[in-house]
């Protein structure tokens, strides 16, 4: 487990901020301080609404390590409203209910852990919004 | 040396500067566990079960990750930046780890980090109230402009065990401020502890004891009744004088109970009284049917909350609602959008999600 790594990820990884390049306004995550767009720099960090929608999806069987217990999970490639697309774990929905284009939203859960003794690692899910 | 018995002079805890309730959010994961599945494996008395249902937690989720949410939804309902909150703190029986605090995941999720002071609280199913007790010392004494308290737990109970029926997931989170931009102020509170053996769980031990002939009289009804006739005594208030009164509620017969020996009627406590739909969510379980009173009181009601600590102890608050609740309260999900969301569950899946089960 790469604890220096996770911690150095935590900021994006709990509460999906990324940048916003402010030379051409958009909006970048995962966060790279360079427009891919303009190349310009862009590194104010930007706190994005955690709203979007499902791009394409699969479930995953055959997990890494750390995610044993969770499985079978679903992947998905979320649209966040924002633009940038993002691969992340769905939650709180069972694969049949799962559609293309459906509404998600952010949320931040269990990621893995390193056994009972090491670091439990967070990060960003999503699931169907609680209210329509 | 003799012991002075003086009467002590009993008032309600009120700070200096008015302090209120800035914003509010609960938390209820997805799953439901029902009580009769319980009963039917570990051959128990399925017509007499003490709740309908439970609520579970999903196997993603821990206190960390349901005080986050909880969090985000005060932040939704409440206008405040959360660089300017002064302290997180989060009570709760179940805290994931042994050291290292809740508070600081949750306050790095949330943006309120660095400047605040974050803390675990732990008092059994109180926690979350004495959280509450201290932000609001903590704002009315000017030492910060925003204090937010959390009372979540995923309560553990032995398989088999009289607690498994009930154990439940959930709780909820609120912001302390000023009273003049609460949506609900606190008027006072008053609290009530003795060193009594009702509950308890060992350091390393996974699962909580309970010695049961201390649960109901000596330990839960003593303290809850105590401290709510001294805290309406301090006030000058009668139970007529509330619109809602919201009891810890370990089972739904207990929180009944006592609110009849108070002098309470069904109707006060109805909107508050969860249990049968989430069980016993510990340090969540009397701040929960808080979200869900305020989810719907209107400008002037009254309110009488009283938590219940195995340990034991209980904390009472008296809040009266502003006209700033009926602004907030749609802007993020009800405490009944989270009951009504629910996915049946069986045991096996429970054991699952819970770690019941060892994956050797």
């Amino acid at each position: 487990m790469q604890v220096p790594r996770n911690w150095r990820l935590q900021k994006q990884r709990y509460s999906l901020i990324g940048e916003v390049c402010e030379h051409c306004g958009v909006k970048l995550f995962p966060p790279r301080d360079v427009c891919p767009e303009c190349s310009h720099g862009a590194q104010t960090l930007y706190q994005f609404t955690g709203m979007g929608n499902i791009h394409s999806f699969s479930q995953v069987f055959d997990p890494p390590n750390g995610h044993i217990e969770n499985t079978p999970f679903i992947v998905a490639l979320i649209q966040l409203e924002e633009g940038p697309m993002v691969t992340a774990q769905l939650t709180d929905i069972d694969i049949e209910h799962v559609e293309i284009g459906m509404e998600v939203e952010m949320v931040t859960r269990k990621m893995s852990d390193d056994g009972t003794e090491g670091m439990i690692i967070y990060g960003y899910k999503f699931r169907p919004p609680i209210v329509d | 040396m003799t012991i002075d018995n003086r009467e002590p002079d009993l008032q309600a805890m009120k700070p200096d500067i008015p302090v209120g309730i800035v914003g509010y959010g609960a938390y209820i994961p997805r799953y439901r566990l029902p009580a009769e599945d319980i009963a039917k494996l570990w051959v128990g008395p399925s017509n007499r079960v003490p709740v309908t249902e439970k609520s579970v937690a999903g196997i993603d989720e821990d206190v960390v990750t349901m005080s986050i949410e909880a969090a985000r939804n005060v932040l939704a309902r409440a206008d405040v930046n959360p660089i300017d909150i002064g302290a997180v703190w989060v009570g709760s029986e179940s805290h994931p780890y042994a050291v290292k605090p809740t508070s600081t995941i949750v306050a790095e999720a949330i943006g309120a980090v660095p400047n605040t002071q974050a803390a675990d609280w732990q008092f059994a199913c109180k926690a979350g109230t004495e959280a509450i007790q201290a932000s609001t010392g903590f704002v009315g004494s000017g030492m910060t402009k925003y204090a937010l308290a959390i009372g979540m737990d995923t309560a553990q109970g032995r398989p088999g065990d009289a607690l498994e029926y009930t154990a439940g997931a959930g709780g909820a989170a609120f912001l302390l401020g000023t009273a003049e931009e609460s949506v609900a102020t606190i008027e006072g509170s008053f609290s009530f502890v003795t060193d009594t053996p009702d509950f308890w769980r060992r350091q390393n031990a996974k699962y909580p004891q309970h010695s049961k002939r201390f649960t109901g009289e000596p330990a839960y009804f003593k303290h809850i009744a105590e401290c709510a006739e001294q805290l309406m005594h301090a006030l000058g208030t009668k139970p007529t004088d509330y619109a809602y009164a919201i009891f810890h509620q370990p089972n739904s017969k207990f929180p009944q109970q006592v609110a009849k020996v108070l002098g309470f009627t069904t109707e006060q406590i109805a909107t508050g009284l969860l249990a049968a739909d989430v069980g016993n969510v510990y340090a969540g379980s009397a701040l929960l049917g808080l979200t869900a009173v305020l989810d719907v009181a209107q400008t002037g009601d009254r309110i009488l909350l009283v938590s219940f600590g195995s340990g034991a102890g209980s904390d009472a608050f008296d809040l009266s609602v502003n006209d700033r609740l009926s602004l907030c309260q749609t802007l993020a999900p009800t405490t009944k959008d989270y009951i009504e969301r629910r996915t049946v569950i069986d045991y096996a899946t429970y054991a699952r999600y819970r770690g019941k089960l060892a994956l050797i």
